[in-house]
């Protein structure tokens, strides 16, 4: 297996939900250092496929690499053990995730919703802690904003403060779920070029999105999706501009 | 840009025209407000005269103990109940209720067997059962020390375990549904980051919480308040049987009852007043607009402001 030079590495990944089947054998390589673009039609499975990444969802049958270790479990001969909570947790705490619905906590100012992670989960020294999300804050354009609520920032501002929370904790690798499906169209703009800088500062990035204009300028490799499957992945001049499969061609003439 | 024709006659550009005039016109009027209050002040003045000139509800012996040592240290008593029952029955519900929200089906069991049965019996006779706990139990053994439970379980512990533990059965339901009041999404961030469960739960989804279980709480505390009197029936001279102590000498019931409620009022008053800043406080953001408080809306009805034709805002730019 040459798990060891991908970030991710997805063999025949199978997920359903009672007899729903939403994934069904997703193979996938993501190098280190790539940006990989998940497209497709709602329902294809992009996002549920995202978060068996970091094991928000437990993958029924196939196997899934994150930096050459299995998720979920561990091996021993032919054997696999299940890892207890603490362990899943210090895994997800190295993989940096930013939902579409930016899920920042209500209840913290931005400054502490990026502080709480190191300090609480890394156990980093809290005045660091403070140095380094005052640092990530600026870097996303929100150095102004320490002490704003949530609920008063727009939702490319809180969008933004979900991407400096994950990247306090210094991932090896960044999910993203739609991260701009839920925000006005003139703010979209501004995460992505967040999002832009972040791949042009070497961070290996899986990314669902309905941006194909992103996709196209960005992304190293897009694959796109459909029932659960992979129908075709490439470079994006090749799936975006010249797509071989019909479902490709039918759902990219809807969304460009 | 001209008026388009038809316009209507008021003139001047339609960008910034002259100040509107002020609407000034005869309010509708509300014969019905002065019957109901017509027939309200008939009703109090026939039931408070009649309660100040009744020489039975003997005034004075309400003056007389209103104030007195006995009452006051029965006060102290149910003040002091109050506090001690909610405080075991918030952290206890807290306990129960993520344990009613684990994953794990024996703690979620056990969970609900305890508020099966602390909620499905009569906290009176839970008191009562506190009471007489040492016919179960005559000695309490800790291991090391063990005790007398006659001796240990004196009536405030008896009342202050009745209680409690009551109360903690129905604050595991308010914790409950303030926490599953709590965006999923909150949670998921939190473990994303790499967050415990038990972390998730005590940095993140509870404080949230709290806005949906302050105000019932307010509401346990009010009622507990009230409930602590049926501690009179194991002898704990709180409030009520305070009172009852001294009328069982004097025979002077009704006077006694009086002054026993005035205190209960004034308690539930001071409650409820301060479960209203309380609510208005972790409301704050829910709501677009803050109602006013009865003294703002007191003030405004003292000293009325009315909007005059100057002070309205002129549109359009300047």
């Amino acid at each position: 297996m040459s798990a060891a030079r991908q970030m991710v590495l997805a063999e025949s990944v199978h997920k359903s939900y009672g007899r729903l089947e939403v994934l069904r054998g997703v193979d996938l390589a993501v190098g280190t250092g790539q940006v990989v673009c998940l497209v497709g039609p709602s329902g294809s499975g992009k996002s549920t496929f995202l978060r068996c990444i970091n094991h928000l969802e437990k993958i029924q049958a196939g196997r899934l690499w994150v930096d050459g270790e299995l998720v979920g479990y561990r091996q021993q001969g032919d054997r696999l053990y299940e890892l207890r909570e603490s362990e899943v947790a210090r895994k997800r705490a190295e993989i940096g995730m930013v939902f579409q619905h930016f899920n920042l906590f209500g209840h913290m100012t931005a400054l502490q919703n990026v502080v709480e992670a190191p300090t609480h989960v890394k156990g980093i020294r809290r005045e660091k802690a403070v140095a380094r999300a005052k640092e990530v804050l600026e870097r996303v354009g929100l150095g102004d904003k320490l002490s704003s609520y949530p609920s008063q920032l727009s939702g490319g501002q809180q969008q933004r403060v979900a991407i400096a929370r994950a990247l306090a904790m210094d991932p090896k690798l960044m999910l993203f779920d739609e991260p701009t499906s839920a925000l006005d169209p003139e703010l979209v703009g501004d995460v992505l070029q967040v999002m832009r800088d972040l791949a042009l500062s070497g961070m290996t990035m899986v990314v669902v999105t309905h941006e194909m204009g992103f996709a196209r300028e960005v992304a190293d490799k897009v694959v796109f999706m459909d029932g659960g499957v992979i129908v075709e992945s490439g470079s994006p001049a090749d799936v975006l501009a010249a797509p071989k499969h019909e479902r490709t061609r039918a759902f990219l003439s809807k969304v460009l | 840009m001209a008026a388009p024709a038809g316009s209507p006659p008021a003139g001047g550009s339609p960008a910034g025209g002259p100040p509107a005039e002020a609407i000034t016109a005869v309010p509708v009027r509300h014969p019905g407000r002065w019957i109901a209050a017509a027939i309200v002040v008939a009703l109090a003045f026939v039931v408070i005269r009649s309660m100040a000139t009744n020489p039975r509800f003997e005034w004075s012996v309400v003056g007389d103990f209103l104030f007195s040592s006995r009452i006051i240290d029965g006060l102290i008593v149910t003040l002091y109940l109050t506090a001690i029952a909610m405080v075991i029955g918030i952290l206890l519900g807290i306990l129960l209720a993520v344990m009613r929200l684990s994953p794990n089906p024996m703690v979620s069991g056990a969970s609900g067997f305890y508020i099966w049965l602390f909620r499905g019996t009569p906290v009176l006779v839970q008191l009562l059962f506190w009471n007489f706990i040492s016919a179960v139990y005559p000695t309490i053994d800790f291991g090391l020390v063990s005790f007398e439970a006659n001796s240990l379980i004196t009536p405030l512990v008896a009342a202050i375990l009745g209680l409690g533990l009551n109360e903690g059965a129905y604050m595991a339901e308010i914790v409950r549904a303030g926490i599953l009041s709590v965006d999923e999404g909150q949670g998921e961030a939190a473990s994303a980051l790499g967050m415990t469960r038990l972390q998730t739960m005590r940095r993140i989804v509870l404080p949230q919480a709290m806005r949906v279980i302050v105000p019932p709480t307010g509401n346990e505390t009010i009622s507990m308040l009230k409930t602590s009197s049926l501690a009179s029936v194991i002898a704990l001279t709180e409030l009520l049987y305070a009172g009852q102590l001294i009328y069982s000498a004097n025979y002077k019931q009704i006077p006694l009852l009086i002054t026993v409620s005035i205190w209960y009022l004034v308690a539930t008053t001071v409650l409820s007043i301060g479960q209203y800043y309380l609510e208005r406080r972790f409301g704050r953001g829910a709501k677009r607009e803050q109602k006013q408080t009865p003294l703002q809306r007191l003030r405004r009805i003292l000293i009325p402001t009315h909007v005059r034709p100057e002070d309205v805002q002129t549109g359009g730019g300047g």
